[in-house]
């Protein structure tokens, strides 16, 4: 049975710009799936496809059960968006934004109010329910759309880079109102250019670059296709270098790294936490004086790089909405 | 922050036919755009500054020397004009409409509204009942000076509110080109600048602000012709505003003014509705 988000083969070309070059994508009952990419890798023309948005060159796709391309309509009826722009109208209120968005969810005007003031109490932005969008600050937009996007509390939801510019405090709070809702059941697509975020929210990661999906898995399977577990030790004085080379040789898997003017040494090993207590006692003994050591496994950052050749480009926001634009322009030239 | 997902009272969406959903989803649009414009009323207060200054502008500088029928009076060229300026205000709906679909294109909100279950048109026709109640707000104040300034109707008041709803009509119409532009541009500063350009020699080669009789013939019969001119031409005579001397024109716009204006407006809206709905599907911030 296919899962809440399901989607094969979609192609969306721009120009000669092939935004999605054959993504199939398949999204379990109750899970997040992380769209991990750079900037312009077609995470933002994934999410539009699915959302009704766009309509894709080929492919198809189903949501909740529903075809998006034969029945749209019934589709909006069972999705909430939160764009990576925070889509409030910043001259109505929060009240009023939240309000409008339930009585165009096709809610009666009473529902709606009432669902309004108890998203507001939830989101923390009670205080505030009666002021100017314009008068929040970016968090609190964040927040309010969100909320606009939970008003009929969809099965499904697609955030689009929900966290981008947002201060780690926001970040945090924003995180913990997703798995809230994931912990309820929601299904979400999260498109994210934090590696960090897809780590910590998403059961399951899609990498997808120039349009196509390079890489799927969780976390640690991605991790370990990467590599496994090193040793990474930082020595007091230069001339600990030869020593505790020495040491290490004795438990390392393979070569040993070393850079010089960090006096950092980093060598590949398997055994874990207990090996690594080895080693400390083991550089103790040989009179080796330690600054910092530990046991690394490899981050998303490292699975990004091995697998695209380049690193993710984190917290360039404004380079991100400008690419997000251009996308857009293209689309609209079509 | 707790517990935003266990809302089991959420109501049960509304069914509704496709023309209720339309005009329910379009009053809700259009209460949004007028709680806007009570929140930013500089801009409703700008679009008043124009036409005052043109009235202004026209009726003293040019007033003794256009000559319109046979009267060089400055009494007949002001009650000539405010046909003319009530039309061209008008018409500035456009660049309201076009700004505020280009504004709400930049922000996202369209990408919003067409995520949600809602009718395909009604965040176009929102807007524009939402500036066909500016513009009548519009037309009142603007009135309100002329009539301060010595323009008098010499028509029933059933008449003289005929000729107000054309104008209405026509001011509406124009707001759905508005909205196109809006959908077209990308910026709202575009949308203002290209809501507007078009309408000065829109507006001057017609019967606005000259007696179109006395243009060269080229530029008569475009006059004559000219969607605008059956509006103003209608106001004219609906309000007895019609110079002493002054000669109707043989073509068939100006012959039958009433009907010309309702017939051009409804074309107006007809064409420019179904051009900016499908535009507004596949519509991209």
């Amino acid at each position: 049975m296919p899962g809440a988000i399901y989607a094969e083969g979609l192609v969306k070309t721009f120009g000669d710009v092939r935004a999605l070059d054959g993504v199939d994508l398949d999204v379990p009952e109750g899970t997040v799936l992380g769209l991990l990419g750079p900037n312009g890798a077609g995470k933002t023309t994934a999410v539009r496809v699915l959302t009704t948005l766009i309509q894709p060159d080929s492919g198809q796709a189903v949501v909740a059960g529903i075809d998006v391309l034969k029945n749209p309509d019934e589709v909006r009826r069972s999705i909430g968006l939160s764009g990576q722009f925070a889509a409030v109208d910043e001259y109505l209120t929060g009240r009023e934004n939240l309000q409008m968005v339930g009585q165009l969810y096709q809610m009666g005007a009473r529902d709606a109010k009432k669902r309004a003031g108890e998203l507001l109490e939830k989101f923390n932005l009670a205080d505030a329910a009666d002021r100017t969008a314009k008068t929040y600050s970016g968090g609190m937009r964040r927040r309010l759309d969100l909320a606009a996007a939970l008003v009929v509390s969809p099965p499904v939801m697609f955030m689009d880079e929900p966290t981008t510019g947002l201060d780690p405090r926001n970040r945090q709070q924003l995180w913990e109102v997703i798995e809230e809702l994931v912990a309820g059941g929601t299904t979400l697509l999260l498109t994210t250019q934090y590696l960090e975020e897809a780590d910590h929210l998403a059961h399951d990661i899609c990498v997808i670059d120039h349009g196509k999906v390079i890489a799927r898995g969780t976390s640690d399977q991605l991790k370990a296709r990467t590599g496994g577990e090193r040793v990474e030790v930082v020595v007091h004085r230069p001339d600990e270098i030869g020593p505790a080379r020495s040491v290490l040789a004795t438990y390392g898997k393979g070569e040993i790294a070393v850079a010089e003017h960090t006096r950092k040494l980093t060598v590949p090993v398997t055994g874990g936490a207990k090996l690594l207590a080895e080693v400390i006692r083991d550089l103790d003994a040989h009179g080796v004086e330690i600054d910092d050591i530990g046991l690394r496994r490899p981050t998303l950052d490292d699975v990004f790089i091995s697998l695209t050749g380049h690193a993710a480009e984190l917290g360039k926001n404004g380079e991100n909405a400008s690419t997000e634009a251009a996308e857009g322009r293209k689309e609209d030239g079509q | 922050m707790s517990a935003v997902t266990d809302t089991p009272n959420v109501p049960q969406l509304k069914t509704r036919g496709a023309l209720g959903r339309s005009v329910a989803d379009s009053l809700v649009v259009a209460r949004r755009n007028l709680i806007r414009m009570v929140r930013i009323p500089e801009m409703v207060i700008f679009g008043l500054v124009q036409p005052i200054m043109f009235v202004v502008l026209f009726t003293y500088v040019f007033g003794g020397s256009i000559k319109v029928g046979g009267s060089l009076s400055s009494t007949a060229y002001k009650e000539f004009l405010m046909a003319g300026i009530f039309a061209q205000t008008v018409t500035f709906a456009t660049a309201g409409a076009g700004a505020g679909i280009a504004d709400d294109m930049h922000k996202g909100l369209i990408d919003r509204f067409r995520s949600l279950p809602m009718a395909r048109g009604a965040v176009l026709t929102g807007r524009t009942l939402a500036d066909l109640v500016q513009t009548a707000l519009t037309l009142v104040v603007l009135a309100g000076v002329a009539l301060i300034i010595g323009w008098r109707t010499h028509e029933n008041i059933g008449r003289v509110l005929l000729g107000f709803l054309l104008l209405l009509l026509l001011g509406y119409a124009f707001s759905w080109i508005g909205a196109m532009i809006g959908l077209i541009v990308r910026t709202p500063e575009a949308a203002t600048s290209g809501g507007l350009i078009w309408l000065f020699p829109l507006t001057f080669i017609s019967n606005a602000f000259v007696d179109a009789n006395q243009m060269p013939t080229v530029l008569r019969h475009i006059a004559e012709w000219n969607p605008f001119s059956a509006t103003v031409q209608a106001c004219r005579e609906l309000f007895g505003n019609l110079p002493p001397g002054f000669v109707t024109p043989d073509a068939w716009p100006m012959q039958h003014p009433i009907l010309a204006s309702v017939i051009w407006s409804v074309v107006i809206v007809a064409v420019f509705r179904t051009l900016a709905v499908r535009r507004y599907r596949s519509a991209t911030a």
